[in-house]
């Protein structure tokens, strides 16, 4: 079996509308735990089982449960990031449709552990069901007291409440999602300071993504030192695989870091549509790498997605079949970030137009060898130079795609049209 | 303070911990180009042009927003980070209204200095320009998108500094665009046309609305009596238009200039600003003797008047109804002056030289009128038009003659003067009204604790036996605090200064680019000389002022004075248009 279901355990089994069934199924029983722990230990374990943020970028959640421990502010916040923006990315709408209370859980348990006063899940506003969802089993878990004053009779007070932005992609920023908590346009801010010192409302805030807590349960359940043995050394535990595209079988699949990608396109993803040829195979959303055929032997883990200078690790595997050409899959890509770019720093906001109107050169066959050099210069530009995330990440697929995909491109200059 | 080591170019450096990398090049002589950066101004690191190059990091940092750590290796100029600048300048280029030699900042714009700087010879990306409307339809300032570059300093200013929330990104990723409040004009979106948006803009996206040419065409009619007025800051401000040192004082040779431009007379609004003093100290004693509405407040900036009119129409009975010395000598120069040398008032045009552009709305309003058909005020300059002027005509300015001001507006004090600094209009009035009050001379005429750049100042002075406390406050975030402790019936003091500008007018929107918390000390500093250097310091002492009582006014707070001289406001906090 590829599948290991860790957190995807209750996936289908209980009512996710049912606070009881999650009860009966293990759930609440690790809030429990962590109320009979030190807090600082339950922050040893997190480090132990080397937990690192699900959203994409792989910080170290221990280190962000430290750094807002240490904070002395009478108010932290919360932050569940359930903004999934990222196109290819359904992961997290399938955690919260389907199991609620666990993304709950852990958030209460990071809370207790780091201090935390109040807790708010900013939703993709797109996600209506996970958004009464969440709210429902918001109001359940306060009724049976694992949420509001004096958590299960403890001194623990602890509030969460959903929120929703108007639907621009670059709210799953962290700091473009605490401007729009703010009621602010999403546009992102300066760092330093981080997050864990001045963040929503100028409060300390710890901002992770949906699965990151939905993780937490599972690591108390089972010891750090038990979930550090699952999947390899740097990238522990597992990760739910958003697998879409020309596969025959779509969808959301838990398995272990260290699959090779092969394996989850053609064993879990059971090949491509119509047996077809694969041309490529897009990771992590539409800011990741797009690699080609021969390299599907790669596994999924942090370290070996570092190598494409992107945060590939939200878990997205989109996969391209022999019919669709490369460059129309870029221009769509480009365009995608000139539309949602914030418009705040030069890069990001001048440079995607002119990225687009080069990779048109390319879909119209009318390239010359001077706009491959263009291209990628202008793509290191705005990934070397961006402000945020965004733009850092947006040339991505450009720039892959010149590494691996070269032939392609010398292929559409010499069937140019001269002249 | 911890000290932290760092390696900049192959230079080892020690500086502060916190220190930006910016700040820590600077300090070694080793200038970053920037661009949304500007000193006394938040970070934005919106622009990234001064992205520099740091050891272990994978992209590229802005320097304006990246502290020092120990040990840190940093190269602000290799190949890497030179082109990344050079390709973001070519990007803000791509999608600019570039029309450099016909541009109102041509050969002060930052962003041309920049690419020239960076040797940008032509750019590799074709233009993807689209122009936009310009938001020309005030008296005072004009917003240009065409050549916004979107760095932000001017949304900082006018939220930030000024409290006004005028100004605001709207849109996003490349149709990002500054905008007046939900895509009004500014006209319609409560500004109060201070002039900080444009004073900071390192383009032409923002600039005072030029009316050098009605002044030219003033100045060649043979019909026309014209006479100028300069108001106190500008003799501290325009040397820096001309070549001259921040803080020159330059009024004679500022006069010499105006006369070979061709104004008859050359006036200077000290004078108004002394009689001010005599005007609006009565109307202080009056009110505190006769039970009238306290505190009051100052009514000399017209940015004030605005913000007040607009935010606080309900404390409007507080501010002073004097007519600001701008607008007293134009009610002079349309009645008194007119009689005194026997022309028709219409034949007579005068201008304002102001370090302000809501001068330009004030002089517009239609209560500024002496007979209710004509303003009194013609034309206002700013001093960076007034420099303008000075540089279309050829005039060599450093080797002018020094000369006087013309009479019967020309004997002035040091009060007068002091007007153009935050503090002064409140120093100028204790040292006429406590010797008024109290019938006996001022030991000391130097009001140190009303000086300076503080935000809000207070001091206390004692009114025949009564201790009275006064504030000063500048910019208008400021204002809007002393303003809230009057509308709460809160506020301690019972007479308040209120200055739009940081630093008062010698800061203010109509001043040469490039002010800073540094300039404006520099030209504080010069006003103090002027002020300690007259041979009259106190506004009642104006021999001047004294004969214009005599043969004309008669008295201050008196019927002609109060037609003159005294005005009044209205709530435009349903309708604010500043057309």
């Amino acid at each position: 079996m590829i599948e290991m279901k860790l957190i995807s355990k209750r996936f289908g089994k209980i009512n996710p509308l049912s606070i009881e069934e999650y009860i009966k199924f293990d759930g609440y029983k690790n809030l429990k735990k962590a109320f009979s722990m030190e807090r600082t230990a339950i922050i040893e374990e997190v480090q132990k089982a080397y937990l690192r943020g699900r959203g994409g970028a792989g910080f170290p959640t221990a280190i962000k449960m430290m750094a807002l421990a240490k904070e002395t502010n009478k108010e932290k916040y919360i932050l569940c990031n359930a903004d999934e923006g990222e196109p290819g990315n359904f992961k997290d709408r399938y955690l919260m449709e389907n199991d609620p209370h666990q993304v709950l859980e852990g958030m209460i348990i990071v809370a207790y552990a780091t201090g935390g006063t109040k807790g708010i899940i900013y939703v993709r506003g797109e996600y209506q069901k996970s958004i009464s969802l969440l709210k429902w089993s918001i109001d359940e878990a306060k009724k049976k007291g694992y949420l509001g004053n004096k958590i299960l009779g403890s001194k623990f007070n602890f509030d969460i409440e959903v929120r929703s932005g108007a639907g621009s992609y670059v709210c799953g920023e962290e700091f473009s999602l605490i401007e729009s908590i703010e009621g602010n346009p999403g546009r992102t801010r300066v760092k330093p300071p981080f997050p864990t010192q001045i963040g929503v409302f100028g409060k300390p805030t710890l901002i992770n993504n949906v699965e990151t807590f939905s993780t937490i349960p599972t690591i108390l359940e089972i010891s750090g030192a038990e979930f550090a043995k699952i999947g390899t050394p740097t990238s522990t535990g597992t990760k739910l695989i958003s697998l879409s595209g020309n596969v025959k079988n779509k969808g959301v699949f838990e398995i272990p870091f260290g699959v090779p990608i092969r394996d989850v396109i053609y064993k879990l993803g059971k090949g491509i549509e119509k047996d077809r040829k694969l041309k490529m195979v897009q990771l992590g959303g539409a800011c990741g790498p797009i690699i080609p055929e021969y390299m599907l032997d790669m596994i999924i883990d942090f370290e070996r997605f570092e190598e494409f200078e992107s945060k590939t690790g939200a878990g997205a595997i989109i996969v391209i079949d022999e019919r669709f050409d490369l460059f129309d899959i870029l221009l769509k890509i480009v365009q995608f970030f000139q539309h949602e770019s914030c418009g705040k720093c030069t890069p990001c906001r001048e440079g995607h137009i002119q990225l687009a109107n080069l990779i048109k050169k390319f879909v119209e066959r009318k390239a010359t060898m001077e706009d491959i050099v263009s291209l990628e210069s202008l793509a290191r530009v705005i990934h070397q130079t961006s402000l945020c995330g965004l733009g850092q990440t947006s040339p991505t697929a450009i720039i892959s795609s010149l590494r691996y995909f070269r032939d392609d491109y010398i292929d559409c200059v010499e069937h140019s049209y001269k002249g | 303070m911890k000290m932290v080591n760092l390696i900049i170019n192959n230079v080892k450096v020690t500086v502060e911990e916190n220190t930006s990398i910016l700040k820590a090049a600077k300090k070694f002589n080793m200038n970053i180009p920037t661009l949304c950066y500007y000193e006394d101004l938040g970070i934005k690191s919106d622009c990234r042009v001064c992205v520099v190059q740091v050891e272990g990091k994978k992209g590229l940092v802005s320097s304006c927003s990246t502290p020092v750590s120990e040990g840190m290796v940093v190269y602000t100029n290799s190949a890497r980070v030179l082109n990344a600048r050079k390709t973001i300048v070519e990007l803000i280029l791509s999608n600019h209204d570039v029309k450099c030699t016909t541009c109102i900042k041509n050969m002060r714009c930052e962003l041309q200095n920049l690419a020239k700087n960076l040797g940008i010879d032509e750019n590799r990306f074709p233009s993807v320009f689209e122009r936009q409307p310009i938001d020309d339809n005030n008296p005072s300032i004009v917003r240009d998108p065409n050549l916004c570059i979107k760095c932000g300093r001017c949304v900082d200013v006018c939220n930030n500094v000024q409290g006004t929330s005028v100004l605001a990104f709207y849109g996003r990723g490349h149709e990002t665009r500054v905008s007046a409040v939900f895509d009004e004009h500014l006209s319609d979106a409560f500004c109060t046309l201070c002039g900080q948006c444009a004073s900071v803009c390192p383009v032409g996206a923002i600039t005072e609305k030029d009316d050098t040419d009605l002044v030219w065409k003033a100045l060649a009619d043979p019909n026309k009596h014209v006479i100028v007025q300069v108001a106190p800051a500008v003799r501290v401000s325009l040397g820096e238009e001309v070549g001259q040192k921040i803080g020159t004082i330059v009024t004679g040779k500022m006069v010499s200039a105006m006369k070979i431009l061709g104004f008859d007379q050359v006036f200077d609004t000290d004078f108004t600003a002394d009689l001010t003093i005599l005007e609006e100290g009565n109307e202080l004693i009056h009110r505190i003797t006769n039970g009238g509405v306290l505190p009051m407040m100052t009514s000399c900036c017209p940015g004030w008047i605005n913000f007040a009119e607009t935010r606080y129409p309900d404390i409007l009975d507080h501010i002073s109804s004097c007519k600001s010395p701008q607008q007293m000598f134009g009610s002079l120069a349309k009645s008194f002056y007119p009689q005194k040398i026997g022309l028709d008032p219409k034949d007579i045009f005068v201008v304002s030289v102001m370090p302000c552009t809501a001068k330009k709305y004030e002089a517009k309003r239609t209560e500024m009128s002496v007979d209710g058909e004509n303003p009194d005020i013609d034309v206002v300059l700013t001093t960076r038009e007034l420099g303008k002027m000075i540089k279309q005509m050829g005039i060599d300015f450093e080797n002018l003659d020094e000369k006087p001001f013309d009479s019967p507006f020309g004997i002035t004090t040091g009060a007068g003067a002091i007007f153009g600094a935050t503090g002064g209009v409140m120093e100028a009035a204790i040292r006429t009204v406590y010797e008024v009050v109290n019938k006996k001379p001022l030991e000391s005429l130097d009001f140190k604790e009303l000086r300076g750049l503080e935000g809000i100042k207070e001091a206390e002075i004692n009114l025949n036996g009564t201790m009275v406390k006064v504030a000063v406050a500048h910019t208008l975030s400021m204002a809007k605090v002393l303003s809230e402790q009057v509308r709460n019936g809160t506020s301690p003091y019972t007479f308040i200064e209120i200055m739009t500008c940081p630093g008062g007018c010698i800061g203010g929107g109509g001043q040469p680019y490039g002010t800073t918390n540094k300039t404006r000390l520099d030209r504080i500093s010069a006003i103090y000389e002027v002020d300690a250097g007259m041979p009259l310091r106190k506004s009642h002492e104006n021999p001047e002022v004294l004969a214009l009582y005599k043969d004309f006014l008669k008295e201050p707070l008196g019927k002609l004075s109060h037609h003159l001289l005294h005005t009044y406001y209205h709530n435009r906090n349903n309708k604010s248009q500043t057309r």
